[in-house]
């Protein structure tokens, strides 16, 4: 009787462990957003963020698994915990942190203004008058352009990914897109888009926040700390620079 | 549960309950349209109207709605740099405006579902009275127009109040292509407020009051064709 105690005993401990070695999910929005993250045919992500997150795990000592959602249905999958956290380009804000909790941030690029090289506007409020912008829904670009030019502009197009509002503006259905400076290296770069370029950077720091951090839920504060131990090595080893510098030729950590 | 997004978001959700029932009453009545000449061809005929009636019904039906508005909106919308002269014509304000391209999807759609129902209606109403009708002296035309009609939509009436209280709630699909109706408020509110039930739930509720309001008017049309004897 006693052996079998043990045995039970035994189980239940064994049991009890296997929380500490499941694996991280880190989430990201199942559309791609080279160069951070896209995926190929065979399901396979690759791209900047993908390679910074596999340090950051390596750094935590944590197995950890790539998982696609749907960006406006990112943080109600973090809270119904299909994913631990959220690792996707999401700037860290204000109104974001009422509900979920960020790391440090691990990178800040400014937000920009595209449109045809012809078109005259510099991204004050007054040279989109009676103008059609184009942006993503669930972003802080949204907020952005609803709370700056939502009043002067002709329309708003919301649209459900990056591709879809460059899309529109090649063939003429919006005069502008706001968006992240960076992900539109990849489409000016492209044919469609030797006709536009960035007509200026937008800054405003209660909309776009603090940059990019890992969101994970409020309770998991071990988590987070590891998360902020993790980017602090990595930037510490160079292993950050390492990455970034097959991507971009600038800093993107910002200051 | 929170509400005091409540009062903020009022009137975009009205604009956008406004939004919803334009594209669905424009979506039935194109549709409509089309959906009688294409079920009355496929049962009187002539072949050469038949068969591209069947095919429509069959591509229309066989492929999903979302396909479809994506094909039609952003399909086309590759086309216009290829020839910059199009934004220059009178047609450009309405190529250029995402909600044409919705309507003209979803029509189709109705169409092609309705046009399957019609075949269905036009087919069931009995041949004897038809034959009356000619016996009667009315010409082919006024038979279709007072007695065929009718009589098939009499039959159908409570499967087309079905059919478009499915079309309402499969409007929340013109999402993707920009249209910013009630589903796309109650999303923005999910968005900016990162209150995630209660806007969904703000949200069902509408299509259940559209609902009835859909099964009421189609409770009161039934009640007023006079059933036959």
């Amino acid at each position: 009787m006693k052996k079998l105690f043990n045995t039970l005993a035994l189980c239940a401990a064994s049991l009890s462990m296997t929380p500490a070695m499941a694996e991280i999910r880190l989430g990201i929005d199942s559309a791609p957003y080279p160069p951070f993250y896209e995926a190929d045919s065979s399901g396979n992500v690759s791209g900047w963020e993908i390679e910074i997150g596999d340090a950051v795990c390596a750094a935590m000592n944590e197995e950890c698994e790539w998982v696609g959602v749907a960006w406006d249905g990112i943080i109600p999958a973090l809270m119904a915990k299909k994913i631990d956290a959220i690792f996707g380009s999401m700037s860290i804000t204000e109104e974001r942190m009422k509900t979920i909790s960020f790391s440090d941030k691990y990178y800040n690029t400014p937000a920009a203004i595209v449109a045809p090289k012809s078109m005259d506007i510099d991204g004050s409020p007054e040279s989109v008058k009676g103008k059609i912008i184009g942006v993503q829904v669930s972003t802080t670009h949204q907020n952005y352009v609803e709370t700056t030019y939502q009043d002067m502009a002709d329309a708003v197009k919301t649209y459900q990914n990056f591709d879809q509002h460059n899309q529109d503006l090649v063939a003429g259905r919006v005069d502008a897109v706001v968006g992240d400076s960076l992900a539109f290296g990849a489409f000016l770069g492209s044919p469609e888009g030797a006709d536009f370029e960035i007509k200026a950077a937008l800054n405003n720091v209660e909309i776009f926040g603090l940059g990019v951090g890992a969101g994970v839920r409020k309770e998991d504060t071990e988590l987070q700390e590891k998360f902020n131990a993790a980017i602090k090595q990595i930037r510490e080893d160079g292993t950050f620079d390492e990455i970034s510098s097959k991507y971009f030729d600038f800093d993107i950590y910002g200051d | 549960m929170q509400w005091y997004w409540l009062a903020e978001y009022l009137p975009k959700f009205i604009s956008g309950v406004y939004v919803t029932l334009q594209l669905l009453g424009l979506s039935i009545f194109f549709g409509m349209l089309l959906a009688i000449p294409i079920g009355l061809v496929q049962v009187t005929g002539p072949r050469w109207l038949a068969i591209p009636a069947r095919m429509f019904c069959t591509v229309i039906r066989g492929t999903p709605l979302l396909i479809q508005l994506y094909l039609l909106y952003y399909g086309l919308g590759t086309l216009f740099p290829l020839i910059p002269e199009i934004r220059e014509t009178f047609l450009w304000p309405l190529l250029r405006d995402a909600f044409p391209y919705a309507v003209l999807a979803f029509s189709l759609s109705v169409a092609g579902y309705e046009g399957e129902v019609m075949r269905g209606a036009f087919k069931g109403v009995p041949k004897g009275e038809l034959e009356a009708a000619r016996a009667f002296g009315m010409s082919r035309f006024t038979v279709l127009r007072r007695i065929w009609l009718p009589r098939a939509i009499q039959n159908v009436l409570p499967t087309l109040a079905g059919e478009f209280v499915l079309t309402l709630k499969s409007t929340p699909l013109a999402g993707v292509i920009t249209i910013f109706d009630v589903y796309g408020v109650g999303s923005m509110v999910r968005q900016e407020t990162y209150r995630i039930y209660e806007p969904l739930l703000l949200i069902a509720g509408i299509y259940i009051l559209l609902t009835g309001v859909i099964v009421l008017l189609f409770r009161w049309l039934e009640g007023r064709v006079p059933r036959p004897v």
